[in-house]
């Protein structure tokens, strides 16, 4: 099985941990692993702000580095979403679409094609809040969402639940947008600004001493509320703790 | 026209941290009970399944309906108008009450009324119009539009309500308690109900096999508007129409639910055919949903039963509030609604929203509301209708980000404090994001550069 290696940019440059841990998680996972090293970014920007003709030429880049793989896989839900569903700036050929169909966000990977049972490894003895962005609950359906009745699961539950000691919180509004949004984070930012702190409060009210998510965009700006408003929360993606991160 | 600022409106809302708290919690309140109301029913899905697919069915033989319709509601004795548009609908109003010689209309609550701005257009012409639904009164009295369309005055807290009944209506300024305030309301409407010559509703539904309209209401105003005056209007969009009787359960049971989290609202009123003595007329208004219906990607959007869902689980609408739209419709449906109408003044709002995608999931007609956000986007863009700075930044993004040397070039500079990274992962308004956030520092190294750094015999070369 022939895995590239998706590491949206602003992981590439915030946040290098996560793709680190993404990169060895996949690997201790017996993965053949590609980063490819002309990748940049999937034109989510761009796309999510109306702009198809700004995203045209870096969706064709994002084609061009991930073609002939079996799977394109990355740590981000909203950036694989928009791969998937709406990569659509450019024509669509036969080499998009293979593309966009094998692209994948690291849990459902793990979840539904590799079907991992156990993270001997993994051990997290702290209490935690989990936070599923919106693409990754909504649109990749990776969890039960509030709105529809429905079975209750999560995927990133089960991955997590197989980590040793780790404790869940349960926040009032587990479901709600925390207001990162992309552009909207500075464009509408006094309402993504409410809704950042809302969200932090939420969980750290819940007792949650890290707060867990598979998006690390949504968590970037959580993080940046939580140190504005001083709250002790403390932030991990997924992928570090089921990487055997102690902290 | 001047575009509306929805960002800049919302500041002002979020300022006022009392009616911020309470807006959201009362909105969330009704979220909560939408989703315990519905998960009483095993059916609930197949329900929205159901309402989607008889609106659907009904918007694509709508001229049928209509005509179906209007056989039936003549066959009753109603007498029926077709208005293309707002001024239109106004002067139909306005002449058949002049024909009836009448200057006072009591009506109950419709957004259709609003969207045609109905109350000024009488109100210029000396026809005294009385808001009698609780909500919209106080929104009438507080010379505003409503913030909701179920609850039209959400955004105002007891001690508002005090303040506009006591400068409009003379009760106590300093007793705001809800009871005295309600029923201030209702002594100072009664004496309208009585001595108006006219009443007026809008429609939830309008049921083609019977020619009926169907008013779902909680405090019985509207059954007063329509049966003490001896002239009934109802404004009824061509939308509202449904085949017949049987489909109309399927609407009711959702709509009170989706609504309030109540399992039906107090009073289902079918209104059919005028008393002996006095006229009934229905006026189908159009106002550029024609041309909506004609949109591949907006038509759906018709299906709307206004029943507010997406409102009241929307995190953005519940923190802005609904005047912070600046249209008739706020919230997802108006963000979707609205710039059918003008699509330069309201070209802010499709960005209002994070497309986190909860509207889509709790309307029980099924509209696929964030991606029509998404695709409003598009359409925004294409009309070159976007901020100059937004603009900006996409291209200088798109630039970037298409270009390996650029964007690593960008992303790698040396010493990088703050300063240095790329203003794209920023989109060109820096300042926005570290107002109330903290700005996330940048490790010494990107992964691609850590990449290297340690497993470069494995790297893919080019």
């Amino acid at each position: 099985m022939k895995v590239a290696l998706f590491v949206p940019c602003y992981v590439d440059v915030f946040f290098p941990e996560v793709g680190i841990a993404t990169l060895e998680l996949l690997e201790r996972l017996g993965v053949e692993v590609t980063y490819p090293l002309d990748q940049t970014c999937c034109g989510q920007p761009m796309g999510n702000s109306g702009c198809h003709s700004d995203a045209a030429a870096t969706e064709a880049l994002f084609v061009k580095n991930f073609s002939g793989f079996d799977y394109i896989v990355g740590p981000s839900g909203s950036c694989a979403h928009h791969v998937r569903e709406n990569l659509t700036a450019i024509e669509q050929t036969a080499q998009v679409t293979r593309v966009r169909e094998r692209t994948f966000e690291l849990v459902e990977f793990l979840h539904d094609v590799l079907e991992v049972k156990a993270f001997p490894w993994a051990e997290f003895r702290h209490k935690v809040g989990l936070h599923n962005g919106c693409a990754t609950l909504r649109a990749l359906r990776e969890a039960k969402m509030s709105e529809i009745h429905e079975p209750a699961f999560s995927k990133p539950m089960d991955l997590l639940s197989k980590v040793k000691g780790i404790q869940f919180v349960k926040p009032d509004r587990p479901d709600e947008c925390c207001g990162f949004g992309g552009t909207f984070s500075v464009f509408e930012e006094p309402v993504s600004a409410r809704m950042g702190y809302d969200k932090v409060n939420d969980h750290h009210r819940a007792g949650a001493e890290y707060i867990v998510s598979g998006d690390m965009s949504c968590m970037m700006h959580q993080k940046g509320c939580a140190e504005r408003l001083g709250l002790p929360l403390k932030f991990i993606h997924i992928a570090q703790i089921l990487n055997g991160a102690r902290a | 026209m001047r575009r509306i600022d929805h960002a800049e409106a919302s500041t002002k809302f979020i300022r006022a941290r009392d009616h911020l708290d309470f807006h959201d919690k009362r909105l969330w309140d009704l979220r909560k009970k939408r989703d315990r109301e519905s998960e009483g029913l095993a059916e609930w899905e197949t329900l929205r399944e159901l309402a989607s697919a008889i609106k659907e069915h009904t918007l694509s033989h709508l001229a049928d309906y209509l005509e179906q319709f209007e056989r039936n509601a003549i066959a009753n004795g109603a007498q029926v108008h077709w208005a293309k548009d707002a001024a239109e609908h106004n002067q139909i109003v306005h002449d058949i009450l002049k024909a009836h010689g009448t200057h006072t209309l009591v009506k109950s609550k419709s957004m259709l009324t609003d969207e045609c701005e109905m109350r000024p257009f009488l109100e210029n012409r000396g026809i005294e119009v009385m808001e009698t639904d609780l909500g919209e009164r106080i929104q009438q009295l507080d010379d505003e539009p409503p913030s909701h369309i179920v609850v039209p005055a959400v955004h105002k807290l007891r001690g508002d309500v005090a303040r506009v009944f006591a400068e409009k209506i003379g009760t106590d300024p300093k007793n705001s308690d809800v009871h005295y305030l309600a029923e201030s309301q209702r002594q100072h409407t009664r004496p309208y109900f009585l001595k108006a010559e006219a009443g007026m509703t809008g429609a939830n539904f309008a049921v083609a096999e019977t020619g009926t309209i169907v008013v779902c209401t909680n405090e019985g105003n509207a059954d007063l508007s329509v049966h003490l005056p001896n002239l009934y209007i109802a404004s009824v969009g061509i939308e509202k129409v449904i085949p017949s009787i049987e489909h109309l359960g399927v609407f009711v049971r959702l709509l009170s639910r989706s609504a309030l989290g109540s399992p039906i609202t107090q009073i289902t009123s079918h209104f059919r055919a005028p008393r002996a003595g006095t006229a009934m007329h229905i006026v189908l208004v159009d106002n550029g949903r024609s041309e909506r219906l004609g949109m591949p990607d907006f038509w759906y959007s018709l299906k709307c039963i206004r029943c507010g869902a997406c409102m009241n689980t929307c995190p953005v609408y519940r923190r802005s509030g609904g005047l912070s739209y600046g249209a008739t419709y706020s919230g997802p449906i108006g963000v979707i609604i609205d710039p059918t109408f003008n699509l330069r003044k309201y070209s802010s709002l499709p960005f209002a929203s994070t497309l986190n995608g909860s509207c889509t999931n709790v309307c029980p007609v099924k509209i696929n509301i964030h991606e029509q956000i998404y695709k409003w986007r598009q359409i925004i863009a294409e009309r070159h209708q976007l901020p100059f700075v937004k603009q900006e930044a996409m291209q200088v993004a798109g630039k970037v980000l298409s270009n390996p040397k650029l964007y690593r070039a960008a992303v790698e500079a040396t010493g990088a404090g703050i300063e240095h990274l790329p203003r794209f992962m920023m989109y060109n308004r820096l300042n926005a994001w570290g107002r109330q956030r903290e700005v996330p520092a940048a490790p010494s190294l990107t992964f691609r550069q850590w990449y290297l750094k340690n497993r470069q015999r494995k790297a893919r070369t080019r």
